[in-house]
């Protein structure tokens, strides 16, 4: 059979570019050759006998390592091996350690389990080693992401998060312990990463993410890991990736569900593709409002430090056009294909987000004080119980709907529909002197509907607070959720 | 001394402009003779680093071995590769001389500057600045290092 020379080893090689040589298996055929030119045998194999690193065989067009018995693997006559040493490099990048190029005998030992996976390998172990991955949160994502990307030897590990350890985070964050309350999460995380493995260089970013801080702090990261609880957030992380052109491992967690998927990578979509714009405020609530299986982002933050490490080493599928929806109650892994949205305003032909935003303003959030306020504009607001304790109490209660018909068709509380569009030339239809309760889905269009109303001389004008999403959570589960 | 003509080099140049800001990547055809390389042709490869395309390049082994096939039946040899620095000098990095393995052969890196970070409108604007060439001398992997070698541009260069 014939094997190939490349340019380099020719010099080793008697001058020959093809080497012909009898053998029956891919090793006896290198075995030949280096019997013949034993100049050779350094170039290709290191002092343990084996193959290095940078040498790719290939027999035909098939890599050995990845073919049924590898070198043990049969040859005929008519095949070739191709000796091909890789070709890659790159421009300087700032963290890397002077100790990169290397593993010690320490981390030799370490790794050993990886070392000996061929998809992983000393090579593969070299670029966990010299891959940066930023963590957003060290929370219930954050948690066992850091813990698992540290163990399995990535180099450095940025963590974003201002938080401190509170004991109701013990139930799922368990980077942190008891003796950890009140504590920074950073510096409880950093203390469990290192007992880890001390080889992990940890950076610690202290703040709030933000539009003015994220490109600065993304900017010396390979791999952005997304585990955050909010949706400016996810946005902020999502048009911060697309912009510096930055993986975005995701996943997001709520009650017993939750979703994982890669975003930002250049051939895929990113989460803007998936959710165009976020859900309006209150629909859906956080892990502190709704809850949360504290075992349900040990399973996704896997996932996403599963997805961080096949990034790193180039391995399998990634996740990338792909959204992984995980229902730990019922155990079921389904998975949705996405494509990426040409229209997209973060990733598509012509982005109309080239800058980071308002994120708090982009997903209608004006405030983050979370208690109920009391009056908005000038319109009372009423919580759901109070509705139902006046009803109760027979009071002359007026409910007007301006939902869309096709959502009072899904699910009524008992209002009269008039859509808010419709509101203006149809206002005649309602008594100014009567006492109204106006409800929409979640309260924004009920707001503006009863602002409309109260402009218009109405003087008992009430918003129910929440919508009828929040009638069905607090007063009659039997209305449908939508 | 690495001879070229006006349109490999060119061509390598543009390569960089239009991966901007990711790293482009190919491979120098040619012949290489004791008073130096001659490359005829420069074929451009596609960076197979995407996780961190901006600042790593590593083209295919099976894309190597399809253009090592093709450049054997123009009767020509791979006698260096190219890549592109996006917003860095063309100076080879730590990671250039250690994924160095083909000893003898040229490595040739361009500078590219442009506005990456801003990202206005669809158009990213960049420019080729400097394209400088480095010869990996040594033996093996114990004594490699990267040396400069000026670059003589030429109208044409012929077959020789």
């Amino acid at each position: 059979m014939q094997i190939h020379i490349p340019t380099p080893l020719r010099a080793y090689a008697g001058k020959q570019s093809v080497v012909e040589v009898a053998a029956s298996t891919v090793a006896e055929a290198l075995t030949a050759l280096t019997t013949k030119f034993p100049e050779l045998r350094k170039h290709l194999y290191t002092d343990q006998g084996k193959l290095r690193a940078f040498v790719n065989v290939y027999l035909n067009d098939e890599d050995i390592r990845y073919i049924a018995h590898k070198e043990n693997a049969p040859v005929r006559d008519s095949d070739s091996l191709s000796i091909i040493p890789s070709i890659a490099g790159g421009a300087p990048i700032t963290a890397t350690s002077a100790s990169a190029a290397v593993l010690t005998p320490e981390e030799m030992a370490r790794y050993s389990r990886h070392l000996i996976l061929p998809e992983v390998g000393e090579e593969g172990q070299l670029k966990l080693k010299a891959a940066r991955v930023l963590c957003i949160g060290a929370g219930g994502l954050g948690a066992p992401l850091t813990m698992y990307l540290a163990a399995a030897g990535v180099g450095t590990l940025g963590i974003v998060d201002f938080d401190v350890v509170e004991v109701s985070n013990l139930q799922r964050q368990v980077i942190h312990g008891t003796s950890d309350i009140g504590r920074p999460k950073l510096d409880s995380a950093e203390d469990s990463l290192k007992a880890i493995n001390p080889n992990v260089n940890i950076v610690k970013f202290p703040a709030r993410l933000s539009s003015e801080n994220a490109l600065e702090i993304f900017k010396d990261f390979d791999i952005i890991a997304d585990g955050t609880d909010n949706f400016p957030t996810r946005y902020l992380v999502n048009d911060a990736c697309v912009l510096i052109g930055k993986p975005n491992a995701y996943a997001s967690i709520f009650r017993f569900e939750g979703q994982a998927s890669v975003f930002g990578s250049e051939e895929g979509p990113c989460y803007r593709c998936l959710y165009p714009e976020p859900p309006p405020p209150g629909l859906v609530p956080s892990c502190a409002e709704g809850g949360v299986l504290g075992i349900l982002p040990g399973l996704l933050g896997i996932i996403q430090a599963t997805e961080v490490i096949k990034l790193i080493l180039g391995a399998g599928e990634p996740l990338v056009g792909r959204v992984l929806l995980v229902d730990a109650l019922a155990m079921r892994f389904r998975e949705l294909k996405l494509h990426k949205n040409p229209d997209c305003p973060a990733c598509g032909t012509h982005p109309t987000i080239t800058r980071l935003i308002d994120y708090e303003q982009f997903c209608g959030l004006p405030s983050k004080s979370a208690a109920p306020a009391a009056l908005v504009n000038g319109i009372p607001q009423m919580q759901p119980e109070e509705l139902k304790r006046r009803k109760d109490a027979g009071d002359d209660l007026f409910l007007l709907d301006v939902r869309e018909p096709y959502e009072f068709a899904i699910a009524q509380m008992g209002g009269r529909l008039i859509p808010l569009n419709d509101l203006p030339r149809r206002v005649r239809e309602l008594d100014p002197k009567q006492e109204i309760v106006v409800h929409c889905k979640v309260g924004g269009r009920s707001q503006m509907a009863a602002e409309f109303l109260a402009q218009s001389g109405f003087k008992k004008v009430h918003n129910l607070a929440g919508g009828i999403l929040a009638w069905s959570t607090k007063v009659d589960p039997k209305v449908p959720k939508y | 001394m690495l001879r070229m003509g006006q349109a490999q080099f060119d061509a390598i140049r543009r390569h960089g402009e239009e991966t901007y800001p990711n790293e482009c990547c190919g491979v120098l055809l040619g012949h290489a003779e004791a008073d130096g390389t001659t490359v005829l042709d420069a074929v451009s490869a596609e960076n197979t680093r995407s996780d961190s395309a901006h600042n790593r390049y590593q083209i295919a082994p099976q894309e190597l071995i399809r253009t090592q096939q093709q450049a054997r039946r123009r009767g020509l040899d791979i006698v260096g590769f190219y890549h592109s620095h996006p917003d860095h000098p063309a100076e080879w990095s730590k990671t250039d001389l250690e994924e160095a393995h083909w000893i003898g052969c040229s490595y040739v890196i361009t500078s590219v500057e442009g506005n990456a970070q801003e990202r206005a409108g669809d158009a990213v604007r960049c420019w080729a600045m400097e394209t400088n060439s480095f010869l990996l001398a040594g033996t093996g992997e114990e004594d490699k290092r990267l040396e400069r070698q000026p670059i003589q541009v030429v109208t044409e260069v012929g077959a020789k």
